[in-house]
């Protein structure tokens, strides 16, 4: 008597069941992966106000501090731009420079950021020209830097569609040897969007070297998280894929760095992608076009200030003597001067030359073009001579 | 501009019947071998050689990472396949069925497209959008749309279709060749067709944009491509028993399209007829009866004429062969073209 009989014997008869037919029980199957260890913590991890500062690197912080006050100067400079008409737009993230900066500064400089159109901070902190990283916004050229020589693609504007650019060039780079990771950065309203899933899908199965990072900032434009997803939290996403998730307190510089430094290394490392969901939140109004009162209270807003990434950094290093009086003056200063100086080049005309419109379509002009392109030539010839 | 198939040189070795989807194979094949940059991608790719088995043997003669079958999702394939280009590959992406497309649109129309421009010349997307695409193969719905208008409409992209195994192979070189994203249109009936061919000693590869007279003739011309092509031939040797000795002019590329041919053809013969079994309104057609229009008027004996596929959804197999346009429905067109003013 084989096994499979032995076993069949043994199972009890349902009453009235005296049917010829039994169906034959599924090939064994199960989970892949135990879905515990990609489970995110149910709280967001909280450096500030704990012991574990004193692991932190003192220069690190004092570094993340300067990075933050310039990157609050930076939000409010800009701000500043669209009411003078400098700027068509600027989505603010004001509040969320905790989580923008240490991105970027989670980041070796071969690596690449992927960033959403509200992420100009965390390409300004990694070292782009401010200008260049603001003529998106400013209607000047869709994207005013060549972005492999800063290694931060152009800021997507449609939701969520730079991620899966982050997967391939990750997997490019693994494929070409190199120890590049991509970090892709989006909002909280981006998760829901079919290329979210795709682009953590892909970078699971190919294991890339992407770290996906959500800043979760509690509204896409006006709806608020419980109307974007049943899901616990944002990193619990994950698990569905097969990588960690993890969640951090986006206001807190220090955990975010943490987080997101271990995630990079995790995927250089070879160990493949993480999901990483900031909680956060958007201080400012979505853009300048934007009337915040219409969906959320002052109370909300102001509990949110009470937790400002600055105001627990400050007060966290001036405890621990790690930044003084100087320390401060000098970071104010610091961003002043970068204010300054955006304004003023801000403040100057672009000069455009309408003949680019044909001069990137393709690598060569059509013929079509090249009849088009001559066209506007005599247009604007006309112009001038009429003065 | 040369404008004839023989200008090309005649192959070394002797040529035997070869299909269509042979042709596509060996294109990749060596440019996959020419070029460690060039990536297959798409579904069923690899073991599977692809549900068409273009990419047959690819997956085993370069291994997984450069014929890879990724999951099952358009946009993350072309998304993908975007960030791959950033980094200096030449993705070959395979869309399965042209209906199949649709969910990639985003990415090819808002990131794809316009990546050079946005980036002003700093990065290009050297990718091709392979789909085969069209009806007459008795495919279930979603399995036989014609897209080409879609695709047409959006700068940035170029688009070609092939319909002789010979340009298979030279079109498809060329596309993976190209710094410009394509979208490569590969007509699903045309993959058996067979033709002498020798994959020993392909013919030189042409630039993408020309059209050629595929059939010389006087009265009129007939102004085609891809799967419509071998119709618009027969349809030309029929209307010869009919008094009429019709050019039939191949475009297969509709971006950057070749107004130069097309006009000297039309010139030519004074008049036109558009074929293809994309719908008529808002179709290629339509584009390409206005361009002929405004470069022939003073030359045309006629206005130009359509013959396009109804404007209904891609029909049930069952029914395709009323819908997709056969040679009677052009010949039912030459027949008009015989226009008398104040009619």
């Amino acid at each position: 008597m084989d096994s499979l009989q032995q076993r069949s014997s043994t199972v009890q008869e349902p009453p009235g069941a005296a049917r010829a037919y039994r169906p034959t029980p599924p090939p064994a199957w199960r989970p892949r992966t135990d879905p515990a260890p990609l489970l995110p913590d149910a709280e967001p991890l909280r450096v500030l106000g704990t012991d574990a500062v004193a692991d932190a690197d003192p220069e690190l912080l004092r570094r993340l501090y300067r990075e933050l006050v310039r990157g609050r100067r930076y939000n409010a400079q800009a701000t500043a731009l669209t009411k003078q008409g400098r700027l068509a737009v600027y989505p603010s993230t004001t509040g969320q420079e905790a989580s923008e900066v240490a991105a970027a500064l989670a980041l070796e400089e071969r690596d690449w950021l992927f960033p959403s159109y509200r992420d100009t901070l965390a390409a300004v902190a990694r070292g782009l020209d401010p200008v260049q990283a603001l003529t998106l916004l400013r209607g000047d050229w869709h994207t005013g830097y060549d972005p492999r020589e800063h290694r931060i693609a152009p800021l997507s504007t449609p939701l969520a569609t730079q991620l899966p650019h982050a997967v391939g060039l990750a997997h490019a780079a693994r494929l070409k040897g190199d120890d590049v990771v991509a970090l892709a950065m989006v909002g909280d309203g981006g998760t829901s969007e079919g290329d979210f899933h795709e682009a953590l899908n892909f970078a699971a199965v190919w294991q890339a070297p992407v770290v996906f990072l959500v800043q979760n900032n509690g509204f896409a434009i006006s709806v608020p998280l419980a109307k974007q997803t049943a899901a616990p939290s944002l990193a619990h996403k994950a698990v569905g894929y097969g990588m960690p998730g993890r969640l951090v307190d986006g206001n807190d510089a220090v955990a975010v760095h943490q987080v997101l430094g271990e995630a990079v290394a995790r995927a250089r490392r070879g160990g493949g992608p993480t999901l990483v969901e900031a909680v956060t939140y958007r201080i400012d109004a979505h853009t300048n076009a934007d009337d915040a009162t219409r969906y959320r209270g002052d109370t909300e807003v102001e509990a949110w200030r009470a937790h400002d990434p600055i105001l627990i950094l400050e007060r966290e290093l001036t405890e621990r003597g790690i930044l003084d009086e100087d320390g401060r003056r000098a970071a104010a200063e610091e961003a002043e001067t970068m204010a300054a100086r955006l304004r003023e080049r801000m403040n100057a005309d672009p000069v455009l030359d309408p003949m680019d419109l044909f001069a990137h379509v393709y690598a060569e002009k059509t013929a079509q073009l090249r009849e088009q392109a001559a066209q506007l030539r005599a247009e604007l010839d006309a112009e001038s001579e009429a003065g | 501009m040369t404008t004839h198939a023989t200008a090309r040189p005649a192959a070394k070795t002797a040529a035997k019947p070869a299909t269509m989807a042979q042709a596509l194979q060996r294109a990749m094949r060596d440019a996959m071998a020419e070029d460690p940059s060039v990536h297959v991608m798409g579904e069923d790719v690899g073991t599977l050689g692809g549900v068409f088995r273009i990419t047959d043997g690819l997956a085993k003669e370069f291994g997984e990472d450069r014929c890879t079958d990724t999951p099952l999702a358009e946009a993350g394939i072309l998304g993908t396949a975007v960030g791959m280009a950033m980094y200096g590959l030449r993705p070959v992406v395979e869309m399965q069925f042209d209906a199949f497309a649709y969910p990639a649109f985003e990415q090819l129309i808002s990131h794809v497209s316009r990546m050079r421009n946005r980036t002003r010349g700093a990065m290009p997307m050297p990718i091709v959008v392979r789909v085969p695409y069209g009806g007459g193969i008795g495919g279930v719905e979603h399995h036989s749309d014609s897209s080409e208008a879609y695709y047409m409409a959006t700068p940035g992209l170029h688009v070609v279709t092939p319909a002789t195994v010979e340009d298979a192979y030279g079109l498809l070189r060329a596309a993976i060749a190209s710094d410009d994203p394509v979208v490569f249109l590969e007509p699903k009936r045309l993959y058996w067709s067979k033709a002498d061919w020798s994959p020993e000693a392909p013919a030189a590869v042409e630039p993408i944009g020309k059209a050629v007279v595929r059939r010389r003739g006087t009265s009129a011309t007939l102004i085609t491509y891809g799967p419509s092509l071998p119709v618009c031939l027969e349809a030309a040797e029929a209307a010869q028993a009919e008094g009429w000795d019709l050019e039939v002019v191949d475009l297969r590329s509709l971006v950057p399209f070749d107004d130069e041919t097309v006009a000297a053809s039309v010139k030519r013969t004074g008049r036109a007829v558009v074929v293809h079994e994309s719908t008529g309104f808002a179709g290629p057609g339509a584009e390409i009866a206005a361009r002929v229009t405004e470069r022939c008027f003073h030359h045309l004996e006629a206005p130009v004429l359509r013959v396009a596929g109804f404007d209904i959804p891609y029909p049930p197999p069952m029914l395709e062969r009323h819908h997709l346009p056969g040679v009677d429905r052009v010949l039912d067109a030459v027949a008009r073209l015989q226009w008398e003013a104040g009619r």
